[in-house]
């Protein structure tokens, strides 16, 4: 053993001075375990770089989004004269709700500036208050009508510039030229606090409203509510499509010229630029068949077309894997092709074709380029009750919001953020659940 | 052995089988199988006895399987393949257009060479086939089918206590009883074997052989093995194959003892193979 070791050393190994092939393992072993070593350290640094990123990543983000989720509301004492409100004392819901409640919180809030007297001056003070404050006023009588004629106090919301002075976001020892807040609206804002008026409650109108062009009273409802309805209809139309497309191909398909083709197209789709499909979209489903516009069913077709390839790549490559062993054995027993796959491909491949799916719906959770072109950028402030309804997305929100000017949006951009990984946390969730459940199956 | 010697000798050679005999399972008349272009069996004729255990021995790449596979259609799943000639199952021919091949492989059934149980319970390996035939109505029957099964592939008392977990969990030769158990449960007319044992160490390996001397008297078998020594165990005819050509067939005792041809007799007494 050592003599042929030796031999073989003697005739082959030239230069070396090694005379024992003992001794010429272990010293490659010292280095193969070192390169084995360095390629660990490679490993954990990538990864470590990785995590850094995105905590990063989610520092920053969550950091913006966290004074999105209060709000700052002035607790307002206002009187409900019914000759304001309802002069004739019918009750009736119609009259109550086009009431004019401003004048009851410009003569409350007045009431607390005895002070102010001029136009200028009182113009300004009125701007403190939201425009979305008679809302608050409007359903508390709505809700309770016997509250005409009370004293009642009542919460609303300060307008979005007070919320970010409130917040400290706005720099109170620049020149006043350059605030968004007069000096004179700090010193109000001041007298308020003092009177302990002022209250920072959690914003619950940023996860009930749509969007609005005043901060304080945007919310990411709509966008939501379109992104759901608007995946709901990808999912529906591409998982089936796309399986039974990667089913057919891969099981029944003949290999020749035509399939051929259609394989090589369906690689070269999955690279197609999402845009591209938006255009489509617009063409086909909008110009052609006349389908709404800004409406969540035209952008789920249009994002299921551009997640089919992918998901059509995922579960092809999912069915080849299934051991061809376990198909004679089916076949053997006499099972149907139809048999073979549902009983026994589908299920092995399934896990496989949900992580194509979920990789998918990801992509398209979060495309905005092709929703610009069917419409889905409009401004939309009702909440869609239905995928047939104009709505947003989130990805679109976003983009809108983070082009917003108002400093608020600042702060809710980050928090749609948030909403989005949210979404797509979720999605991964059940993705996992999914696979865990089929794979326990088996 | 000489190339030229085996092509020349192929059409003269003596193949002794009693023609028509009563309790002649499956005939095979003129065999030929192409994988495309290329042919893989020439002119087969071979007679299965019922009840009778077939073992086909051969050198590798000799067109076992190929024949095996062809005999429920199990060629059909490869797409480059074309079968002529013609297989008679009970006087049938199973290539006839009318003839269902779900049907045809519920009457003939298989085993591999590698055991290849699904990813599913014990208890559902075994209900596979007799679920998607429809044999069963309710679950009791289904449950007797199971047990019976399993106690003819010698498998009942090691897993009787764990139905419910995975057939995929079972060592090599449990899991090759439990591919056995499974094509018996379809009550099959014969069960076609691939190597078997192949992958199973010697105690698996007599208890298979074992349990196919029992199956005998229920089914027809016909087995694939490279072991002379298996051959002669359990079979009662044995087939040579070589280089695609059926070269001999004849009682078991004979063909061990006392073959025809000289390229049988080489490949028995080991000088190629
Ligand atoms: N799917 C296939 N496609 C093309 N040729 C094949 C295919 N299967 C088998 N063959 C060819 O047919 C011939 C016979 O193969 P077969 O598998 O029947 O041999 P075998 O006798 O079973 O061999 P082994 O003992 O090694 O299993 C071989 O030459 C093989 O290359
Ligand atoms: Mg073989």
């Amino acid at each position: 053993m050592t003599d042929a070791a030796t031999t073989m050393n003697g005739n082959t190994g030239g230069g070396l001075t090694t005379r024992n092939s003992g001794e010429a393992v272990r010293k490659s072993l010292k280095r193969r375990y070192a390169a084995e070593k360095r390629f660990q350290m490679y490993g954990i640094l990538a990864i470590f770089f990785a995590i850094c990123m995105l905590g990063l990543l989610f520092t920053t983000i969550i950091g913006k989004a966290v004074p999105a989720f209060t709000q700052t509301m002035i607790n307002l004492e206002v009187t409900l004269y019914p000759q304001d409100i309802d002069p004739d004392g019918t009750r009736d819901p119609q009259v109550l709700s086009r009431a004019n409640y401003r004048t009851i919180i410009r003569q409350a809030f007045f009431d607390l500036f005895p002070d102010v007297t001029s136009r200028r001056d009182k113009r300004q003070l009125f701007e403190m208050i939201s425009p979305g404050a008679v809302f608050e006023i409007r359903d508390q009588v709505l809700k309770n009508p016997d509250l005409i004629g009370e004293r009642v106090t009542i919460q609303m919301p300060l307008s979005d510039d007070i919320d970010q002075l409130n917040k400290g976001q706005i720099d109170r020892n620049l020149p006043e030229a350059e605030r968004r807040v007069k000096d004179k609206q700090i010193a109000w804002f001041e007298r308020l606090e003092n009177r302990g008026l002022v209250e920072t409650v959690f914003n619950t109108t940023f996860f009930t409203a749509g969007d609005s062009r005043e901060p304080e009273l945007a919310g990411i409802r709509g966008a939501a509510m379109g992104s759901l309805f608007t995946m709901l209809v990808t999912l529906l139309v591409s998982f089936p499509l796309a399986v039974s497309a990667a089913i057919y191909l891969e099981e029944f398909a003949p290999v020749n010229k035509w399939t051929q083709t259609i394989e090589v197209n369906i690689n070269n789709l999955a690279a197609v630029p999402s845009i591209v499909f938006g255009l489509l979209g617009l063409a086909v489903f909008i110009n052609f068949f006349g389908m709404p516009r800004s409406a969540p069913v035209v952008g789920g077709l249009v994002l299921a077309l551009m997640t089919l390839p992918t998901i059509i790549i995922a579960a092809r490559s999912a069915l080849k894997s299934v051991p061809p062993s376990i198909r004679e054995a089916a076949y053997g027993l006499g099972a149907s092709p139809l048999q073979v796959i549902t009983h026994h491909v589908l299920p092995l491949a399934m896990p496989g074709i949900l992580t194509g799916t979920i990789i998918g719906m990801a992509q398209a959770l979060g495309e905005t380029a092709p929703l610009l072109m069917i419409g889905m950028v409009a401004f939309i402030v009702d909440i869609p009750q239905g995928p047939l309804d104009p709505s947003t997305v989130l990805p679109v929100q976003i983009y809108i919001w983070a082009d917003s000017p108002e400093r608020a949006f600042v702060e809710r951009t980050s928090a749609a953020i948030c909403v989005l990984l949210a979404f797509l946390v979720f999605m991964n969730v059940s993705a996992v659940f999914l696979r865990k459940r089929f794979e326990r199956k088996w | 052995m000489n190339q030229s010697i085996s092509q020349d000798t192929t059409g003269a050679t003596p193949v002794t089988q009693s023609d028509a005999a009563p309790g002649i399972k499956i005939k095979a008349d003129k065999v030929k199988v192409f994988y495309g272009e290329k042919q893989a069996l020439f002119d087969v004729d071979l007679d299965i006895n019922e009840n009778e255990v077939t073992s086909l021995i051969g050198p590798s790449g000799c067109g076992k399987s190929t024949f095996l596979r062809s005999l429920n259609r199990m060629n059909d799943t490869i797409d480059i393949c074309r079968v002529e000639g013609s297989i008679a199952l009970d006087g049938e021919d199973i290539y006839d257009k009318n003839v269902d091949v779900v049907h045809l492989r519920a009457r003939v059934g298989m085993v591999f060479q590698k055991p290849n149980p699904f990813p599913k319970s014990i208890f559902d390996n075994v209900a596979y086939g007799p679920r998607i035939h429809g044999l069963v109505d309710n679950k009791s029957d289904l449950d007797q089918i199971v047990q019976t099964s399993l106690e003819k592939a010698g498998l009942w008392n090691e897993v009787k206590d764990r139905l419910d977990q995975p057939g995929t969990g079972l060592s090599g030769g449990q899991q090759q009883r439990l591919c056995i158990a499974r094509a018996v449960a379809v009550s099959p007319e014969v069960i076609l074997m691939d190597e078997p044992c192949s992958a199973l160490d010697p105690i698996a390996t007599a208890k298979i052989e074992e349990l196919i001397d029992e199956l005998r008297s229920n089914f027809t078998i016909v087995i694939v093995t490279h072991s002379m020594q298996q051959a002669a165990r359990v079979s009662q005819k044995t087939a040579f194959f070589h280089l695609g050509y059926l070269v001999e067939v004849d009682e078991t005792e004979k063909m061990f003892t006392n073959p025809t041809d000289e390229r049988t007799q080489g490949y028995i007494t080991g000088r190629f193979g």
